[in-house]
């Protein structure tokens, strides 16, 4: 071996050695999955191909480069082509390509076979908030980062998972094939969890397949991996596997909550709530919704987010504002949030924005009003 | 006709240029268009690297410090869009006014009026794309890829002028491709043959064909945006039968090639500048070609592998596979021939040569992430990453914009008449280079570490690599304000070049004096 040679030896061998290290800061990670084992072996293994050329033609190139110098007197050759030479470097990429395309493509079939699945769960993305639905069990909620917009101003400290939490991540059992529908309300979102070797775009109008089956009990988190508006580094996913019978346990508990939500979702329609307590989760309700867009200021970003200051919906006949809020407007940002908030969360948010700001209405909306709203429109249909 | 050509042109062989600004505002001459398209290009790269910068320094630290996510997005789209469309592809275009026409031995390129206006409408181009920056709602926000519907349905109303701005670029390169087809095809001085072209003017000409392929199937991507947004169609609108895919695979069709239309005329400076400095003659001329047309035809296939995560069939992932690993088997024949030029050479390490030689390691390294994100299993992982972004900015940076830098030094004293001043020049090179790799090379790390591309704000492990990688940014982007102090010290004097600048240089360029007159090869040249 020449001295070049060694050379870069010294220098890939110890970055080579740090790199197989599980779980890295700077590598791919290996993962809870087999398929994500696998592409991490692959990913090792094309890395290490290209490693391997790299040294051989750079060596090549600094022996050149150090040896064959204008400096030290070296005469220019002759040659400039030579047949043999360059078939025998055409043919061997070539095979090296067809060596790894094998494995490659072993593992993709594998990924893209979602059959026989124990469990499906359809996931919706939005602006800027992943949607869960575990198909066939009645179970469904909206995961929302959950790192507080403190943290992010900078006001306050970073805790560990800084802009990789939510307020509930989904939770699937271990052990069991999951497949995931994937699709969107509005642009294109990409569904990412690192540890499965799981990334699926999420697009508007049509569904995606993928699946996993999680070897570890453990709490894993990704983000959404396509451009998707203003907010698309705030959303995050993150997922729980449990092993099946806690899963189950889960299951059960979700279901009791689901059905109790709707119990007291219909008593709230014939609750009257004081102005204070409106605007109390008005408030709330609106920095968790509508801010994102509108901003805390109420005053929008000029000409992409309407502001809520002055507006002519909001200061203006109060069924249009309701109507907005419930069915949202089709052909722009605006999400319909008839389905993801509570009568009284949107009674209380139109509560807030009318008396906020200076916009000042006096008028104080009641959860049944809402749901008088609701029926209506049903009616018509 | 030759005759009556030929006393034109030596009616013209005693007037130099025209003064004033209408020398350049109605200039037909080919270096005076290519003086105007370097110039405009440096100032879209100083302009774009502003913005990279406003970038980087956000990301210097987790949490949102410098400017609001809407405008850190409007900064990333418009940051691409200018480098792609105002600095690199109209560097080459300027590349090839001066040196082409030189090259092949003919006295200006064929069709010296609509050369100028494809200089002169892109200025306007990008002064509408700017503007809008400045405009309510801000400038494009959708990424320089533009991605149905984020950019129809859910843009602003400013996008109007990002469509119409990309369509100016877009005619400015088809015009421009085909001036470059026309005067290569009729223009070759006497015994020019083929198979005698200098590298530089083959890759050119395959790229003038690329560029006429795809630019109209961008002009088709953005006129679709433009009536889903605004005249009510749905192309891209799965509720009125349209698919947002389809514009994927509609952008992409331009896209793939269009990343090639960026590195094939670096390989032709590279495969022009490597003998030159090691004194030996290229090696696989012939190879050279066939490699550069078979990667040419091989990226209209290909462009499917930007989209592996969109759900497409597992035949159409395997194909896209299979095509675009088969992409590094040309282009590593091309590195090959470079390292075996330089074999048993007298290498010598002038300033061009170094940024050369610095295009073949970085440019590989670049190759290399090109081939590990061929592998779609792998892919689902790196997609959407810095993987990405480290991947293209090692081939655009330092392949693309090296073998710009590396052109430009190889041919200042030409253009010029002057050496450019060495000292400055070794300063230029060596600070681009290390702080290039400090700014891109931790990329791959964070984006294997699962940091998704496009983020204003990132979580905490990746906090350390962030900081070295603005640090590495700050100083590569000022590092470029030595290259504007080299050219225009360059052009304001210097030590002589000599006609020959390079002793080991080939080429009718060098056959005319420095600087350049005004009118060269008014009668054709004889080459044999």
């Amino acid at each position: 071996m020449n001295l070049a040679n060694l050379k870069l030896f010294h220098i890939f061998v110890p970055l080579l050695a740090s790199f197989s290290a599980a779980a890295s800061d700077y590598n791919m990670r290996q993962g809870v999955t087999d398929v994500s084992n696998e592409v991490y072996q692959l990913h090792m293994t094309i890395f290490l191909i290209c490693c391997v050329i790299g040294v051989i033609v750079f060596s090549v190139m600094f022996w050149a480069l150090i040896h064959h110098r204008k400096s030290k007197g070296a005469k220019p050759a002759q040659f400039h082509e030579s047949t043999k030479v360059e078939i025998i470097w055409t043919a061997i990429p070539f095979v090296i390509l067809v060596v790894m395309a094998i494995p490659a493509t072993k593992t993709l079939i594998a990924m893209e076979d979602t059959s026989k699945s124990d469990l499906t769960i359809k996931v919706t993305g939005s602006q800027w908030k992943w949607h869960y639905e575990y198909m066939g069990h009645d179970v469904d909620f909206f995961s929302v980062l959950s790192t507080p917009k403190d943290q992010i101003a900078n006001l306050q400290e970073k805790d560990e998972h800084y802009l990789l939490e939510v307020d509930k991540p989904l939770v699937i059992p271990t052990d069991r094939k999951v497949r995931f529908l994937l699709t969107s309300d509005d642009v294109i979102h990409s569904w990412w969890v690192p540890d499965f070797a799981v990334k699926k775009d999420a697009n508007p109008g049509f569904i995606n397949e993928a699946w996993t089956r999680v070897n570890e009990a453990g709490i894993y988190r990704g983000q959404c991996a396509e451009l998707c508006g203003k907010d698309h580094g705030f959303m995050p996913v993150v997922v729980e596997a449990r092993s099946p019978d806690d899963f189950d346990l889960w299951l059960a508990d979700a279901k009791q909550a689901k059905a109790k939500a709707e119990q007291a979702e219909a008593a709230s329609v014939g609750a009257t709530l004081s102005k204070d307590e409106l605007m109390a989760t008005g408030e709330k309700v609106y920095m968790a919704y509508c801010a994102a867009c509108h901003q805390p200021t109420g005053l929008g970003l000029p000409g992409v987010f309407p502001a809520m200051k002055g507006s002519p919906v909001v200061n203006g006949e109060l069924k249009a504002h309701i109507d907005i809020l419930v069915n949202g407007r089709p052909g722009t940002a605006m999400q319909a949030f008839g389905k993801q908030l509570t009568l009284t969360e949107i009674a209380g948010v139109i509560t807030y924005k009318r008396n906020s700001w200076g916009n000042d209405t006096q008028e104080v909306v009641q959860p049944g009003q809402i749901q008088a709203f609701i029926d209506e429109t049903k009616e018509k249909e | 006709m030759s005759t009556t050509a030929q006393e034109q042109a030596a009616s013209h062989d005693h007037h130099g240029a025209p003064s004033g600004i209408k020398r350049w505002l109605f200039t037909t001459n080919h270096k005076d268009i290519g003086s105007l398209y370097l110039l405009f290009s440096l100032l879209m790269f100083l302009t774009g690297g502003a913005m990279a910068m406003v970038i980087r320094a956000e990301l210097f630290q987790p949490g949102m410090q410098l400017v609001d996510p809407h405008f850190f997005n409007q900064m990333t789209t418009v940051h691409g869009l200018v480098m792609v469309f105002g600095a690199v592809m109209p560097a080459f275009t300027g590349l090839a006014n001066w040196m082409i026409p030189m090259m092949i031995g003919a006295p200006d390129m064929a069709l010296p009026r609509m050369n100028n206006w494809s200089f002169w409408i892109l200025p306007f181009a990008f002064a509408i794309l700017l503007a809008s920056l400045f405009m309510e709602g801000g400038g494009p926000a959708f990424g320089w890829t533009f991605y149905a519907p984020l950019s129809t349905t859910y843009s602003n109303d400013n996008t109007a002028l990002f469509v119409f701005a990309v369509h100016i670029m877009g005619v400015s390169s088809i015009m421009g491709a085909i001036n470059v087809i026309v005067t290569i095809v009729n223009m070759r001085a006497p015994g020019m043959t083929w198979m005698k072209l200098p590298l530089f003017v083959w890759t050119w000409l395959i790229t003038a064909f690329l560029l006429i392929a795809v630019m109209p199937v961008l002009a088709g991507a953005v006129t679709m945006v433009l009536t889903d947004k605004y005249f009510g169609t749905s192309f891209f609108d799965a509720a009125g039968g349209g698919d947002p895919v389809m514009f994927q695979h509609i952008f992409w069709f331009f896209g793939h090639p269009e990343v090639y239309i960026m590195i094939l005329p670096a390989f032709g400076i590279i495969s022009t500048i490597v003998p030159t400095f090691s004194r030996k003659k290229l090696f696989g001329y012939a190879s050279m070609v066939y490699a550069t047309s078979s990667i040419a035809l091989l990226s209209f296939v290909v462009w499917a592998h930007h989209m592996f995560t969109t759900g497409m069939p597992l035949a159409g992932e395997l194909f896209f596979m299979y095509a675009t690993m088969l992409i590094s088997v040309p282009t590593g024949v091309k590195v090959f021939n470079w390292v075996a030029t330089m074999w048993r050479g007298s290498i010598s390490f002038e300033i061009p040569m170094m940024f050369a030689i610095a295009f073949i390691v970085l440019f590989t390294l670049g190759g290399f992430s090109g081939l590990m994100l061929a592998i779609t299993p792998a892919d689902f992982q790196y997609h959407d990453t810095y993987f990405v972004v480290a991947h293209f900015h090692y081939v655009l940076v330092t392949g693309a914009v090296f073998s710009i830098m590396a052109a430009a030094y190889y041919w200042l004293p030409k253009w010029t008449g002057n050496m450019y001043s060495e000292t400055l020049a070794q300063w230029h090179f060596w600070l681009s280079l290390v702080s290039v790799n400090v700014l891109f090379f931790p990329m791959h790390f964070v984006g294997l570490a699962g940091m998704p591309r496009r983020i204003p704000d990132y979580a905490l492990q990746f906090a350390d690599f962030n900081a070295i990688i603005s640090v590495g940014g700050f100083a590569f982007g000022l590092s470029q304000l030595l290259f504007v102090a080299v050219v225009f010290k360059c052009v304001a004097g210097g030590k002589p070049a000599e006609d020959k600048v390079w002793d080991g240089a080939e080429g009718l360029e060098w056959q005319v004096a420095s600087p350049a007159p005004y009118h060269t090869f008014s009668t054709p040249p004889k080459v044999d």
